[in-house]
């Protein structure tokens, strides 16, 4: 056999599959284009308006729609406000389903039914748990702050059990027998011993929750109303938040309106960035610190 | 030995508290789950009751007729969800096959990075975008509905399809290559047969996302409530006519409009059990090997 046989040749067979990861090269840069594009848009529209009149573009008043200038104050502290409440109510009822779930239910008949549901519950839109918020809440205690934080609290609660299940699923279980053989009772196990070994995944989990709900729009729409002065009171009288803003600024004819729309966007896709990268930190940390 | 230790940390009625705790939370998923079936169906009601089955088969909606019927609404939800997937799946699969088959090693991280940098865009800047950068140039249509959908749900199948491609074991691969395959023989050979079933789901993932999402549909579909085939024609999807309607809604109208919401949750509900059985029963097969 002739040496020279072995070498690769041109086939159609090789050419074949070169075509296709070409192909497939080619699907990475059409992903790429809209996110370059959509960023491009936002950052060069959106900087010139929040750099311009930096920092009260983040604190002023929203003018009225026509009037050029800065003001997306009561947006971006509605946005904080409402997030933060949201996140104070889904992390610790969505660490402590995930203890139930990966600590006492296990493989068990209900554990198993509550983790399907869970899944169920990621796939529900947020528009539907907007105006399920609306229905319990809003249509009884009226618009405020705190039902946008009750119908995003909803969203993530389902994503934060899930990834603390799997970060409690990955703590080893001699850990928890070196606990139980020290005498400590089972919740203590788990305060002391299972939560502080998986800590930092399930923080990093939740702050990727947070990231998600923080630009979520529909689930507000229902529930907080509309604000243009700041409201710092969570639970009563009308609020906004970053994205209504943007939603309702897309659909103005008036170039000022417009232009705060791209401000508001840039804040809000930098806030959601902030809050990845930070979770990202988080989890690079703690695998360092191993 | 100074002090003797007490068998328990805490008195036992503490510990067994945190333990109905923790299952309270749990049992939250559930309660949830229950209340927006029962109090949305019960919004719903009037207007369910009134229009009967013609709520899902007539596409006369009118506040001043008292007339409301879904049709067109359930029509662009599902239309421009199909459109979304048909742009989204190819890209989605180039894009992970990319990253788990092509790329070099230190290319992959900065590939996934992005790909996540995109899902954490908020979808009411694609929206955004949408109106104010591709509507002057596309116009409001079924078709730029779904080229944003697209957008947002490329980068959920992308990472889910990436995870189960990453499965395929080193083995199978191997026997490929071993039996004279090239680079795409291998994939076909080997990787797509063990992923099919996790593909799929991930794209019923998306398409049930893609029937969900608000803001970008609301702004870019049009508004306008007709059955219409041609992607280039506007119309109007579920989630949409609320977003744009609910300002605006008399009593009834909100109910009516709950009563989308209720479809719109149901057909979700569908989609996703589809995804999940798909992807539990290609696990349990490729298991069974």
């Amino acid at each position: 056999m002739n040496l020279s046989e072995l070498r690769p040749r041109w086939t159609w067979r090789r050419l074949h599959s070169i075509a296709m990861q070409v192909a497939m090269g080619i699907a990475v840069v059409l992903i790429a284009i809209p996110l370059v594009l959509v960023m491009y848009s936002v950052i060069v529209k959106g900087g010139a308006i929040l750099f311009k009149d930096f920092p009260s573009f983040l604190t002023d008043d929203i003018p009225p729609e026509r009037v050029e200038g800065a003001g997306m104050g009561p947006a971006v502290v509605g946005t904080l406000l409402v997030t933060l409440g949201a996140t104070l109510i889904a992390v610790p009822l969505g660490v402590l389903g995930a203890i139930y779930l990966n600590e006492y239910g296990g493989t068990g008949k209900l554990a198993r039914l509550v983790r399907f549901m869970a899944l169920v519950m990621t796939g529900v839109p947020s528009i539907v748990m907007g105006l399920f918020v609306y229905v319990i809440w809003t249509m009884t205690f009226g618009l405020s702050g705190f039902g946008g934080s009750l119908a995003l609290a909803c969203l993530m609660l389902p994503v934060v059990i899930n990834t603390s299940e799997q970060m409690l699923k990955l703590v080893p279980n001699s850990l928890r027998e070196a606990s139980y053989a020290l005498g400590a009772s089972k919740a203590r196990t788990i305060l002391t011993v299972v939560l502080p070994a998986s800590i930092s995944g399930i923080v990093s989990g939740a702050l990727l929750a947070v990231a998600r709900a923080a630009g979520e729009t529909a689930p507000l729409m229902f529930t907080i109303g509309a604000a243009h002065e700041i409201n710092k009171n969570l639970f009563s009288h009308e609020n906004t938040s970053l994205s209504r803003q943007i939603f309702s600024n897309a659909q103005l004819a008036f170039d000022a309106a417009q232009d705060r729309g791209w401000g508001a966007a840039l804040t809000l896709v930098l806030l959601a960035f902030i809050l990845t990268l930070v979770a990202r930190l988080v989890t690079a940390l703690a695998t360092q610190r191993k | 030995m100074a002090a003797k230790p007490s068998l328990r940390g805490r008195p036992a009625h503490l510990d067994r508290a945190f333990g109905y705790l923790a299952l309270g939370a749990a049992l939250l998923v559930l309660l949830i789950l229950g209340l927006i079936a029962v109090t949305m169906t019960q919004r719903a009601a009037p207007v369910l009751s009134q229009m009967g089955f013609d709520f899902f088969t007539t596409s006369d909606w009118s506040e001043a007729d008292q007339k409301f019927g879904a049709l067109s609404f359930i029509w662009g939800t599902i239309y421009t969800a199909i459109i979304a997937v048909l742009f989204a799946v190819p890209i989605s699969m180039g894009v992970a096959l990319f990253i788990t088959q092509v790329a070099p090693a230190r290319m992959k991280k900065p590939l996934i990075y992005l790909i996540d940098l995109l899902a954490v865009v908020p979808s009411v800047v694609f929206g955004l975008w949408g109106i104010l950068v591709l509507v002057p140039h596309l116009h409001k249509s079924f078709l730029t509905a779904g080229i944003i959908l697209a957008i947002m749900i490329t980068p959920i199948i992308t990472s889910l399809a990436r995870e189960v491609i990453e499965t395929t074991p080193q083995s199978d691969k191997e026997a490929a290559y071993a039996l004279g395959a090239t680079k795409w023989e291998m994939i076909q050979a080997a990787v797509i047969p063990h992923s099919k079933g996790g593909i799929v789901g991930a794209v019923m993932l998306g398409l049930g996302r893609a029937m969900g999402e608000t803001i970008a549909a609301a702004l870019v579909i049009g508004s306008v409530a007709q059955v219409k085939l041609s992607p280039m024609s506007s119309g109007d999807s579920m989630p949409a006519v609320i977003a744009n309607q609910w300002g605006e809604a008399g009593d009834m109208q909100k109910s009516a409009l709950i009563g989308l919401a209720v479809t719109l949750f149901v057909m979700t509900i569908i989609v996703n059990l589809v995804a999940s059985a798909i992807v539990r029963r290609s696990t349990a097969r490729s298991r069974g090997k």
